[in-house]
């Protein structure tokens, strides 16, 4: 988010450029979800694929909705550093100025944008939790949770009035609202729902990986509108966010092959694909402050160390089922960390005090520490009495028999799968 | 009149059916079987993480043939399907009391 000095009453110019470009990433924002749904879909088990794609499509539903009824108002209405104020429940003003923001689009179209944001984090979270939860408390926990998780964070660190914006801390695109956040909330639901039967004793590897090769392309595809759309001007910070998002993801995939190649002796797709996302993620954050090579740089890193942090659930016994911590909160940390190293004015005017290795000193690496302790410890907190709560009221996990026959027939009536020549299935009945 | 049964490497199904055509064989009934022997399974990665995979994938091959002919057939079998490398597999043969050809009622020998 480009950081603007607060001046909430300036009156609402139209440029034509921008708003086509910010019509255009809203949608490719939007088909990050599908694609994360393949994502994720592919690297389930056959019987729970369904499920998962189910998880990632109602997210689209459910936050569309409390978005516009509380979430957007919470998060960019005018109130204090903690919170915004309800001058924009249920969508009400909404042609209004949105206050900090000098937009050159509609407020309405900003609130589309933000809304798919809004979305993906959520879907993010149902990657930490495949395979055992149902899918009334999955909405319910969504619902909550994209108000009293999602729309603060949003607030602090994406709005002007926020404290993490007042602070100083740099986050383009959601390295704290989005990455850190699925990643810590991901990792206290999966906490309070509990390890998969059989995990880590039994093997669950990926059914599909074309289908989680597709998605990755996908979000790789949605991910500029993502990155490059968070300059809110077709402008050259844009472009710079654009070609960063590239390069970082290149990078991250290039890294991953070679690591995993020289250790187990293979270079695999679902390790490209993963890599590819791991230095997407960290870019997200700092797409519109890093030159590209240094983007490039901090692609590679991404790839490394996440390679190495999805290992770390096996030895600390968390089911983080499809590595939301490992590639999201740990690629997240690093990409706002790095900006304290190689944030640049010469890219953003909005850098005010350069990165360390820029000659700026330790002055922003201390606040973007901050930024992450806090979005850290707050969205897992916070999710971690949200999900206790909803579990209370309705239990989130299904029984050991539907989790052995799959979730794709136990809560859809529906097999993604009938290969066979074979007639299994019975009579219309 | 027997069973011959075998367990093969996939990429050898080719090999074997045309050596058993030429043998005179008339029909046989294949599937795609997992199972392992001596040469156990192999490992698969995944985000760094390996997984031992215990059962391979083989060809399982079923030709019912004469008494008379068998021992012929499990050596067409085994000469099609060896390449000297370990998991190629076993052949074996197992009496058949009956054989009925479903559309004309034929038993016995008759029905191969």
């Amino acid at each position: 988010m480009r950081a603007t000095r607060v001046q909430p009453f300036r009156r609402v110019t139209i440029n034509s450029g921008d708003t086509a470009w910010l019509l255009a990433c809203t949608a490719l924002v939007l088909l990050m979800t599908p694609g994360l749904a393949f994502f994720y879909g592919g690297m389930v088990r056959a019987k729970n694929v369904l499920a998962m794609l189910m998880q990632n499509y109602v997210c689209i539903a459910v936050v569309s909705v409390t978005w516009v009824v509380l979430g957007y108002t919470l998060a960019f209405g005018d109130g204090n550093g903690l919170l915004g104020g309800f001058r924009f429940f249920g969508l009400a003003h909404s042609s209004e100025p949105v206050p900090g923001f000098s937009l050159t689009v509609p407020p309405l179209l900003f609130m589309a944008f933000q809304l798919m944001f809004a979305i993906i984090t959520a879907a993010l979270i149902a990657g930490a939790i495949a395979d055992r939860v149902k899918l009334g408390p999955f909405i319910a926990f969504v619902a909550v949770w994209s108000v009293v998780v999602y729309a603060p964070l949003a607030h602090w660190a994406f709005s002007p009035g926020g404290w993490m914006a007042h602070l100083g801390v740099l986050d383009f695109a959601g390295g704290s609202v989005v990455e850190i956040n699925c990643g810590a909330s991901g990792l206290a639901v999966a906490l309070v729902v509990g390890k998969r039967m059989g995990w880590p004793r039994e093997a669950m590897p990926p059914h599909s990986l074309p289908l989680t090769l597709l998605g990755a392309g996908l979000l790789w595809f949605g991910w500029f509108g993502f990155n490059a759309g968070s300059a809110l001007h077709a402008d050259g910070l844009a472009v710079n966010a654009l070609v960063a998002t590239h390069l970082a993801g290149v990078g991250g995939m290039l890294s991953w092959l070679a690591l995993e190649r020289w250790r187990t002796g293979s270079a695999t797709t679902l390790g490209g694909a993963s890599g590819a996302v791991a230095g997407l993620v960290a870019i997200t954050p700092s797409c519109g402050f890093l030159e590209p090579l240094p983007a490039l740089v901090l692609g590679m890193l991404a790839g490394a160390v996440c390679l190495f942090a999805v290992q770390l659930k096996f030895r600390l016994g968390y089911d983080d089922s499809l590595d939301v911590v490992g590639v999201h909160f740990v690629g997240g940390v690093l990409g706002l960390l790095y900006l304290g190293l190689c944030a640049t004015s010469a890219v953003n005017p909005a850098v005010t005090h350069e990165g360390l290795l820029y000659g700026g000193g330790a002055w922003l690496l201390g606040r973007q520490a901050v930024a992450v302790l806090a979005a850290g410890s707050f969205a897992f907190a916070a999710s971690f009495v949200v999900a206790k709560a909803v579990d209370l009221v309705l239990p989130m996990r299904v029984s050991e028999e539907d989790e052995h026959l799959g979730l794709d027939q136990a809560l859809h009536a529906e097999s993604a799968y009938d290969l066979g020549s074979v007639r299994t299935m019975g009579r219309l009945s | 009149m027997r069973l011959v049964t075998a367990v093969l490497k996939p990429f050898k199904l080719d090999d074997v059916k045309t050596a058993l055509e030429a043998a005179g064989v008339q029909g046989m009934t294949v599937g795609e079987v997992q199972g392992f022997g001596r040469q156990r399974g192999h490992t698969e990665v995944y985000r760094g993480a390996e997984y031992q995979v215990d059962f391979v994938p083989k060809v399982r091959l079923e030709v019912l043939v004469d008494d008379a002919d068998a021992a012929r057939v499990v050596e067409a079998i085994v000469t099609a399907a060896s390449t000297g490398s370990i998991g190629d597999g076993k052949v074996w043969s197992v009496p058949v009391d009956d054989v009925v050809r479903v559309r004309t009622g034929e038993r016995g020998p008759e029905a191969l």
